[in-house]
C-alpha cells in the first residue's frame, strides 16, 4: 500500500468579498450535507444502485463551477451530485433522482449517476470512465461551429487518464483547438487502485501537455486557488487560446461507492487528509480574515440541512413513473425533436 | 425520366444534398476530406465546403465517434463515417452507452441526431479483421436506428430521413455494393422504416438485407427457371425491423430462407427467424432455413472466402431444400 502524504492544510489571504467567499462555502456546506443525508438513504433502503459520494472534494466543483458561465457546457462523470447542485440543479430534483422518483431531474431513469439538466447545460453523469471526454470534444466543436461564446468544461477522475478516450480527446482538442477545458479531478485512486499503480507517468499534466496544450496543477483542496486557477483557465479557452488541462490535486474521504471495504488504503493516510479538508479549511481562512463568525457558519450548515429535509421530503413524496412510460424516450417524440 | 447511376454516387449525391442544404451538417472521418473518401464517396467535397465542415479525423474512432455525439447534442447533424464496420469496434462503448441511451437516461431532455455511416460486409479477400458482418450487434441496441441500403433508390434516398430523425442512426453500406448500377427513378424518396418486397413471388420468401439482396434476387432468377417462384424480402431497416412486412410475406408464400452474411449463431437471421415463429408459425409449410456465413474468422484466400459466405447457389439449394 502506497502512502499519500498530504501537504500542509490550505491557508493564506482569501482575495474574495465576504458574500461572494461565503456562497461558495455555502455550496460546500449544501453538497456535503446531501451526500451525508444520500449515504444515509442509502443505509435505509431508499437509495439503490451505485451511490459514489464526492465527500472531501467539494472545493473543486465548487471553485470550478463558479468560475464558469451560465451558458457553458458541463460534462461530468458518476460522481457529480455537487456538480449537479452547484450548476443550479434543485436539491429536490437530485434527490429524488437518487430515490428513482418520476419528480428526479431524469424521471428516475438515470439515478446518482446520471445527472442530467437541460436547463443548466448539464450533459451527464456519465458513467463510464472517460465516456464524457469525447463527448466534450464534440460540444466544443458545434461551439464553435455555431460561432457560440460558451466553452465546454469537461470533469473527469485521474482513472480515466488511463483510457484511450482521454488521449484521443485531448488530442482532438488540441488538434483543432476547440474550447474545451479538461478538469481532472485527481483524487490519486481508480476506485481501489492507487495512480501509482495505474500510470507508468503520474504526472498527469505531463501527459496532457504532450497533446501540445497548457496544463496546469491546483491544489484541489484550497477552494481559492481552485476558482482563480480555473477562472483564469476559462478565460484563456474563451478568447480562443484552444483547450486547456486543469488537475485538481484532491482526495476522496469516503469510500468509492457504498461496497468498498477500503483495503487499498491506510485510514492514517485518510485522516492526515482531512486535515486538509475544504470546508473546515476554509472556514479558518475566513474567520482568521474576520469574513465569518461562527454564528454564519452555523446558519450556513442550518440553511443547508433545511434545505435538505426539504429535498427528502420532496423525494419522499414523489411518485413513480407508471410502468406504461418504460418505453418513453427511447426514441424521440416527433413532437420533440430538436 | 429516371437516370443510371451507381451506389457509390448515388451516396455521394446524397451527401452533397444535404450539405448544401443544412449548414448544421458536417462530414467527418478518417480521410474523408483530402483523400475523398475511403471509398471516393466525399470526392471534391473538402474543396466545396471547407475543411471545418469536411473534417478530417486522426485514427480515433472511439474519439471522433464520439465527438459526433457530442456536436449533435450542441445542435449540429453531424455524418460521422467510420471507414468500416470493423474498425467501429473502437467506437462501440460511445454508441451503445452514449448515443443510445441519452435520451432515455436523461428523462427525454437530451437527443442525440447523428447519422453514423461505415462500410460492411466480406467478399474482397480482406480477411478476418476487414471482412466482419456485425450489424446484427447493432441491430439489437435499443436507442438507435439501424438502415442498411441495398438499392440504388435506397443509396440515394435515406440520408436525407436519417439526417431528419431526431435520434442515432447507424447506416451499414455493403462494400460488395459500391459499383452496382442501377435506375434512379424521378421520385427516389423514401422512408426509413418499412421493408420492400424487391421481387413478388408466391412459392418462397427469401428475407435478407445488403450485400446479400443481388445474391438473392440471383438466386430467385435460378429458382424461377427450375419452377419455383420466390419472393425476395429486403429488410432495408435492421433497427426496427419490419415485421409485418415478414410476416406478410410469410402468409403468402408458406416457406421462408433468410440470408444474412452475419454469423448464424445470435445472428439478424436468427431474430428474423424468431419474429416469424412469433407472428406468422401456422402459415408454415416447411421449417424456416437460413443462409449465414460460417462460424469461422472470414479467410483471405478466395475459394476459403467464397465458401464462407452466403451465395446464391447456396440460396438455391437452400430453398429447394424446403420442397424435397
Amino acid at each position: 500500500m502506497t502512502d499519500h502524504h498530504a501537504a500542509a492544510p490550505p491557508s493564506g489571504p482569501v482575495p474574495w468579498d465576504k458574500d461572494f467567499a461565503l456562497k461558495l462555502l455555502a455550496d460546500m456546506v449544501r453538497i456535503r450535507r446531501m451526500e451525508e443525508k444520500s449515504a444515509e438513504m442509502y443505509g435505509a433502503g431508499k437509495i439503490r444502485g451505485f451511490l459514489h459520494l464526492y465527500i472531501g472534494e467539494e472545493a473543486t466543483a465548487v471553485g470550478a463551477l463558479h468560475a464558469l458561465s451560465p451558458e457553458d457546457n458541463i460534462v461530468a462523470t458518476y460522481r457529480e451530485h455537487g456538480h449537479a447542485l452547484v450548476r443550479g440543479m434543485d436539491m429536490g430534483a437530485i434527490m429524488a433522482e437518487m430515490y428513482g422518483k418520476s419528480e428526479g431531474c431524469a424521471r428516475g431513469r438515470g439515478g446518482s449517476m446520471h445527472l442530467f439538466d437541460r436547463a443548466t447545460r448539464l450533459f451527464g453523469g456519465n458513467a463510464i470512465v472517460g465516456g464524457g471526454l469525447p463527448l466534450a470534444v464534440g460540444l466544443g466543436l458545434a461551439g464553435r461551429m455555431q460561432n457560440e461564446k460558451r466553452i465546454t468544461a469537461c470533469f473527469f477522475g485521474d482513472g480515466a487518464v488511463a483510457e484511450g478516450a482521454f488521449h484521443e480527446s485531448l488530442n482532438l482538442a488540441a488538434l483543432w483547438k476547440l474550447p474545451v477545458l479538461f478538469c481532472c479531478e485527481n483524487n490519486l485512486f481508480g476506485m481501489g487502485t492507487a495512480i501509482e499503480r495505474a500510470e507508468s507517468q503520474t504526472d498527469l499534466c505531463v501527459k496532457a501537455a504532450s497533446y501540445n496544450m497548457p496544463a496546469l496543477k491546483v491544489d484541489g483542496m484550497d477552494i481559492v486557488a481552485v476558482h482563480e486557477v480555473t477562472k483564469q483557465a476559462a478565460q484563456r479557452v474563451r478568447a480562443g487560446e484552444g483547450p486547456l488541462f486543469v488537475e485538481y490535486q484532491t482526495y476522496r474521504f469516503r469510500a468509492h461507492s457504498m461496497f468498498d471495504a477500503e483495503l487499498y488504503r491506510q485510514k492514517a493516510e485518510v485522516e492526515e487528509w482531512k486535515t486538509r479538508g475544504p470546508i473546515h479549511t476554509f472556514s479558518a481562512r475566513l474567520k482568521v480574515e474576520g469574513k465569518l463568525t461562527e454564528e454564519e457558519f452555523l446558519a450556513i450548515d442550518a440553511a443547508a440541512n433545511d434545505e435538505v429535509a426539504a429535498a427528502v421530503a420532496f423525494a419522499e413524496a414523489g411518485s413513480w413513473e407508471p410502468v406504461e412510460d418504460l418505453l418513453k424516450d427511447v426514441h424521440t417524440p416527433a413532437e420533440d425533436a430538436p | 425520366m429516371s437516370r443510371k447511376l451507381n451506389y457509390r454516387e448515388a451516396m455521394r449525391e446524397a451527401m452533397h444534398e444535404a450539405l448544401a442544404n443544412d449548414p448544421r451538417v458536417f462530414l467527418m472521418g478518417e480521410d474523408v476530406g483530402m483523400y475523398g473518401g475511403t471509398y471516393a464517396f466525399s470526392k471534391g467535397f473538402l474543396a466545396e465546403f471547407g475543411p471545418e465542415r469536411i473534417r478530417d479525423t486522426p485514427l480515433s474512432e472511439l474519439g471522433f465517434v464520439g465527438a459526433g455525439i457530442g456536436a449533435a447534442l450542441g445542435g449540429m447533424r453531424p455524418i460521422v463515417e467510420v471507414m468500416t464496420i470493423n474498425f467501429s469496434l473502437l467506437a462501440l462503448d460511445q454508441i451503445v452507452n452514449s448515443a443510445a441511451a441519452y435520451r432515455h437516461m436523461s428523462g427525454g431532455q437530451f437527443s442525440v441526431p447523428l447519422v453514423i455511416r461505415m462500410t460492411t460486409g466480406a467478399g474482397r479477400q480482406l480477411a478476418a479483421q476487414h471482412s466482419h458482418s456485425l450489424e446484427g450487434w447493432y441491430a439489437h441496441i435499443p436507442g438507435i436506428k439501424v438502415l442498411a441500403p441495398a438499392t440504388i433508390e435506397d443509396a440515394r434516398g435515406m440520408l436525407a430521413p436519417a439526417l431528419a430523425d431526431p435520434d442515432p442512426v447507424v447506416i451499414f453500406e455493403h462494400a460488395g455494393l459500391f459499383n452496382m448500377e442501377g435506375e434512379l427513378p424521378d421520385d427516389w424518396t423514401v422512408d426509413i422504416t418499412s421493408a420492400r418486397v424487391r421481387r413478388e413471388g408466391k412459392d418462397v420468401a427469401i428475407i435478407t438485407h445488403g450485400g446479400s439482396l443481388p445474391k438473392a434476387l440471383a438466386a430467385a432468377e435460378t429458382l424461377a427457371a427450375g419452377g419455383i417462384s420466390a419472393q425476395v424480402v429486403d429488410l432495408r431497416v435492421l433497427r426496427p425491423l419490419d415485421t409485418a412486412t415478414i410476416a406478410a410475406s410469410v402468409a403468402k408464400c408458406h416457406r421462408a430462407v433468410i440470408v444474412d452474411e452475419g454469423w448464424r449463431t445470435g445472428s439478424l437471421a436468427a431474430e428474423v427467424m424468431a419474429r416469424i415463429m412469433e407472428n406468422a408459425f401456422y402459415e408454415l409449410d416447411a421449417p424456416v432455413a437460413r443462409v449465414c456465413s460460417e462460424e469461422v474468422p472470414i479467410p483471405y484466400a478466395r475459394h476459403l472466402e467464397e465458401a464462407a459466405l452466403p451465395q446464391a447457389e447456396k440460396i438455391v439449394a437452400a430453398v429447394k431444400g424446403l420442397f424435397a
